[in-house]
């Protein structure tokens, strides 16, 4: 019972994690419409920077959460103006898809040329020291990440339903000839959306670097999941990717153990076509933030 | 305050507006009448920036607007309640409300206006809670008046607002946009109800096949004769 009750605090703790990266996702996908095939780059990229922020700087990688969190809603922000917007004229709205398997390309290639293909371990600094609640054991970091996630997806649900700007980005989700009317201008809507869905991952970085190895496609398999999640909890609601984080994050912990380590990717995927074919809006039905 | 100069406007490569000349002075109620399909959302949509005219000019209280993006146009005080009500269907009609309110300086005043805005639609009031793609088509409606208000615009326009509604709801719709009118907003509004329409307004303009055929005052194009059998059906 307290093995069970162990990985089902681990998932819970990893499902935290899972939700800062799935909510970038997530809002992007709701409110631009956008599949974005760079969001593991991103946190690739991230992870590189905190490697390079505790190794060369000397900093604490928690240190680096907020610099991260800055450069990569800048990042995104640039990625939206300077390479998806011009192409939200072309004809055919795949195109802006491509666009972002195209960055995840040149990303993924850009770090084989600048760090090989070596893995990068960035300082642990206490992150995987041991916290233990009576019977069971937590390190540091797991706790930081269940933390930080709770507090992502709290603070964008404010922040979306409470401020004038979260308001005017589901506005524009909602109707954007509309929120044009009003006075939005949905171009800076979209650079900011993108934006907070990189600085997800930027913080996601910060948190994951000091517990797993960087290299230049550590970004595919947290993605990959984050699809998951994304699809698992309603493409476009943030609630449900939180929710969806946690499950998966407890199909993960507990399919491991119980099944065997390596089917657990297997387990989750399958459960993902399993979903896509029974019941493909998500266990919690449409975003309802976003249509 | 508002001339529009030789507007050209169409869609891709088809012209729908072929060089119209319009004006709207202060205080004014102006309307266009036409029949489906003459141009008369085209022209709105051109004024608000969702059209960019392919010559002539647009001007509102003398500057040049025409290259200006829906939101610059907003934030220089002109306001469109579109064909169709537009809503945040997903939002709350008080969220709605806010929304109309985006601009900063609409934003400053929101609550007094919110308040002004509640005597003129008693009905909104108690469904500000409500999700705005739960109300009816009548209620629909005058949350998109009273979005359109919450914008404090210096010109109002009005795209059909009272299309697809019995007529009951009709009768109420005009009576907020008379009530509107009285408050001495300036308006441009297009309606299918000519006749109604023709009796609050100061001037009016016949659009036919993107052209301007006939301008005249509300109550004189009333008794012109091409009117009365085009429009009026008399
Ligand atoms: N988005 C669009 N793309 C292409 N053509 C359009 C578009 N919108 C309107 N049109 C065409 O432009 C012409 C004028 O349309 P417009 O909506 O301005 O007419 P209207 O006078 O408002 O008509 P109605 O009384 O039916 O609302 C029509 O022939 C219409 O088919
Ligand atoms: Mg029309």
């Amino acid at each position: 019972m307290d093995t069970f009750l162990q990985l089902v605090l681990n998932g819970l703790m990893l499902g935290g994690l899972f939700a800062i990266i799935s909510v970038g996702l997530t809002l992007i996908f709701g409110i631009i419409r956008l599949v974005n095939f760079a969001h593991g780059e991103l946190l690739m990229a991230g992870m590189y920077l905190t490697w390079i922020g505790t190794t060369k700087l000397g900093l604490h990688p928690y240190l680096l959460a907020p610099p991260l969190v800055l450069v990569l809603f800048v990042i995104g922000v640039a990625i939206q103006r300077f390479i998806l917007q011009p192409l939200l004229e072309a004809r055919d709205a795949h195109v802006q898809i491509f666009a972002t398997v195209g960055l995840s390309t040149a990303l993924i290639n850009l770090a084989l040329l600048l760090f090989g293909a070596d893995l990068y371990a960035t300082p642990a600094a206490h992150v995987r020291d041991p916290i233990l609640f009576g019977p069971f054991r937590v390190v540091v970091g797991q706790l930081v990440m269940f933390g930080a996630g709770i507090a992502v997806v709290t603070g964008l649900h404010f922040f979306m339903e409470r401020s004038f700007l979260g308001r005017a980005i589901r506005a524009t989700a909602q109707h954007r000839a509309a929120a044009q009317l009003m006075g939005v201008d949905v171009n800076r809507i979209y650079m900011v959306t993108f934006g907070i869905g990189a600085a997800c991952v930027g913080l996601a970085a910060a948190l994951v670097a000091p517990v797993y190895p960087t290299s230049p496609t550590v970004g595919t398999y947290f993605v990959l999941t984050a699809f998951v999640v994304v699809v698992l909890g309603g493409m476009g609601s943030l609630h449900g990717a939180f929710i969806g984080a946690l499950l998966i994050g407890l199909v993960d912990s507990l399919s491991g153990f119980y099944i065997a380590p390596d089917l657990k990717e297997v387990v989750i995927f399958g459960l993902f076509i399993l979903i896509l074919l029974l019941r493909p809006t998500g266990l919690f039905g449409l975003g309802r933030g976003s249509e | 305050m508002l001339t529009l100069n030789d507007v050209q406007a169409g869609y891709g490569r088809t012209t729908i507006l072929h060089g119209i000349n319009v004006t709207v002075q202060k205080g004014e109620v102006v309307t266009i009448v036409g029949a489906n399909g003459a141009g008369k959302t085209t022209t709105l949509r051109s004024i608000a920036g969702l059209v960019r005219p392919t010559a002539g000019s647009i001007t509102f209280e003398g500057e040049p607007i025409e290259k200006l993006s829906p939101h610059e146009v907003v934030a220089r005080g002109i306001t469109l309640i579109p064909e169709g009500r537009q809503l945040f269907p997903f939002m709350s009609v008080r969220d709605n409300l806010r929304m109309g309110a985006y601009t900063p300086q609409a934003r400053a005043r929101m609550a007094t206006t919110m308040d002004e805005v509640m005597d003129l639609f008693p009905r909104v009031r108690e469904k500000l809670e409500q999700h705005a793609g739960s109300l009816s088509g009548g209620e629909q409606q005058m949350v998109a008046i009273a979005r359109g208000l919450m914008a404090r615009p210096k010109l109002l326009m009005f795209d059909e607002p009272s299309l697809g509604l019995a007529p009951i709801i009709v009768a109420q719709v005009f009576d907020v946009v008379e009530k509107i009118v009285a408050t001495g907003v300036t308006v441009l509004i297009v309606e299918q109800n000519v006749f109604r329409t023709l009796n609050i307004a100061d001037r009016g303009y016949v659009l036919e096949n993107g052209e301007i055929v006939m301008t005249d005052s509300g109550e004189a194009l009333l008794r012109d004769d091409h009117v009365r059998r085009a429009y009026l059906g008399i």
